[in-house]
């Protein structure tokens, strides 16, 4: 049973949370993110789920306290935001080299300094190379049905890593959205029980997790996580249509939005992709022919998927919330570039840093990016790779 | 492939390739550390004087390795395989019988011999 209901994000991310219905949640409370461990943790006071909740006195010791009870063997979650996960940063890592399966919900916000709260991509960014896999949300119904997914990609044999659920700070965590929801048991059939392929309790076959690696095996367990990272691409693709067939919403890799015709395209993540899929629409009714791609799996980089849906359109910006400070773009850019290279076919690749801090990224900004490709495609002529979107110059 | 996929491989091995390691590092077998190898990473090597020995094995409590082997109750050898060379033994016996000597001078000592003969 599927019923219509208004929430916020961080509402729909924590009534994901209660029929999931986790051993543990570890977490510490921070600006956007909150309301997750607010509403949730009223959840446990209720007697409305099952979880051990344990609030621990920072965020590092919150996934620390995660990666403890997924050791054991719970199904373990945290959530946090910014500082939160930059403070979780060393333990991310561990969390992810252990091969925990821990889900764990980034409301993004910009890292300090100076000192922010609003929404960029700079915190998910951090852990882009932590080995954790990282799923993108447009609004509250995509950050809700990736939380009921994610638990199944991280718990896969194949896989087993830690899934970062992301959405945009306030953009998506505060605004009240339209979405269905799943009725309980739907969720905890689909979701299932834990089966912990090595668990700590397990007094019949003892383990020894976390250990020591000298030279002669770190780089081998490193590239086991690799191969991890590459499973992960075909499991988030079968539990997407799974999940199609309780939900009616199928999910991929990606969402490629009128790309099969399209001369110009929009590379972007989470809430900006409804943004610039308003403004394709705009311009197909004026005759130019855009189209929008938006990664949902950002690592694992789905990078043959998004070669072959690019491979036709003529000029590509890639858009990023988030700076490098390489000097030579975003984050997200130098995947996209990477990718289409291979190509050999002169597709003009750019990109625009936008929304930094939580600056609004107006329909006429996207509006721009477009018509900016269009001039490209009809000069041939790249002025500037790098651009700036929404900053006074 | 037991990459990830749990199997309890008992053995693990430094020419084991990634796909055939446990996953994660994962260790199944207890005591394995004694497979490893660490009496490499020595430069000062405890050497028993057997006439001043008198068997109290405060060596062989205090060595944090293992590497004192005692029989019967008294002391037998040092585990040169794994002995890190951390002098313990040496500070703690009440007799002066544990001596540190470079493994430099000790190598030095064998090459001056080879030249001899």
């Amino acid at each position: 049973m599927k019923t219509k209901v208004a929430l916020t994000g961080n509402e729909a991310v924590a009534q994901a949370m209660k029929q999931i219905n986790p051993d543990v949640v570890a977490a510490y409370p921070i600006t956007p993110q909150t309301e997750i461990v607010q509403i949730f943790s009223s959840f446990v006071a209720n007697g409305e789920v099952d979880t051990e909740f344990v609030a621990v006195e920072s965020e590092h010791s919150a996934m620390s306290a995660a990666i403890g009870a997924s050791a054991a063997g719970a199904r373990a979650m945290t959530a946090t935001s910014s500082q939160g996960l930059a403070l979780m940063f060393e333990v991310v890592y561990i969390a992810a080299s252990m091969r925990l399966p821990i889900v764990f919900p980034v409301v993004n916000r910009a890292l300090s300094g100076p000192i922010n709260i609003h929404c960029d991509h700079s915190d998910a960014m951090g852990l882009r190379d932590s080995g954790v896999i990282q799923l993108y949300s447009e609004n509250a119904q995509e950050a809700y049905d990736n939380m009921i997914q994610a638990v199944r990609i991280a718990e896969h044999p194949d896989v087993q890593l830690p899934v970062m659920v992301n959405m945009d700070g306030f953009i998506t965590s505060h605004a009240m959205d339209v979405l269905e929801v799943l009725d309980d048991e739907t969720v905890r059939n689909f979701v299932g029980t834990r089966v912990p392929l090595d668990y700590l309790l397990d007094a019949q076959n003892p383990v020894s997790m976390g250990n020591f690696d000298m030279y002669e095996f770190y780089f081998e367990h490193k590239r086991q996580q690799t191969e991890a990272m590459k499973k992960a691409k075909e499991v988030i693709k079968e539990i997407g249509k799974e999940y199609a067939k309780i939900s009616g919403r199928e999910y991929g890799l990606f969402e490629a939005y009128k790309l099969d015709d399209a001369d110009v395209a929009v590379v972007v993540l989470n809430s900006a992709a409804g943004t610039a899929k308003g403004v394709a629409d705009e311009l197909r009714a004026r005759g130019i022919k855009a189209g929008v791609l938006k990664p949902r799996v950002f690592r694992p980089f789905p990078q043959d998927e998004i070669r072959e849906a690019l491979k036709g359109v003529k000029a590509v910006a890639v858009m990023d919330r988030a700076e490098t400070f390489s000097t030579c773009g975003g984050p997200m850019f130098a995947d996209v570039r990477n990718t289409l290279y291979d190509l050999k076919n002169d597709i003009k690749v750019v990109n625009y840093i936008y929304g930094l801090g939580g600056r609004d990224l107006r329909l006429e900004d996207v509006e721009k990016v477009f018509m900016d490709l269009e001039n490209i495609r009809k000069t041939g002529r790249v002025d500037e790779t790098v651009k700036y979107l929404g900053l006074r110059e | 492939m037991n990459f990830g996929s749990g199997t309890r491989t008992r053995v693990v091995k430094a020419d084991m390739k990634w796909y055939e390691l446990t996953k994660a590092g994962n260790i199944y077998e207890p005591g394995n550390a004694n497979s490893y190898e660490t009496g490499d990473w020595r430069s000062i090597r405890p050497v028993w004087i057997e006439d001043r020995c008198i068997h109290c094995l405060f060596c062989w409590r205090y060595c944090p390795d293992a590497s004192v082997i005692a029989k019967d109750g008294k002391f037998e050898k040092f585990d040169y395989k794994h002995c890190k060379g951390c002098g313990i033994c040496a500070k703690v016996c009440p007799r002066n019988a544990i001596d540190m000597i470079s493994e430099d001078e000790i190598e030095k000592a064998k090459e001056a011999n080879k030249d001899e003969n």
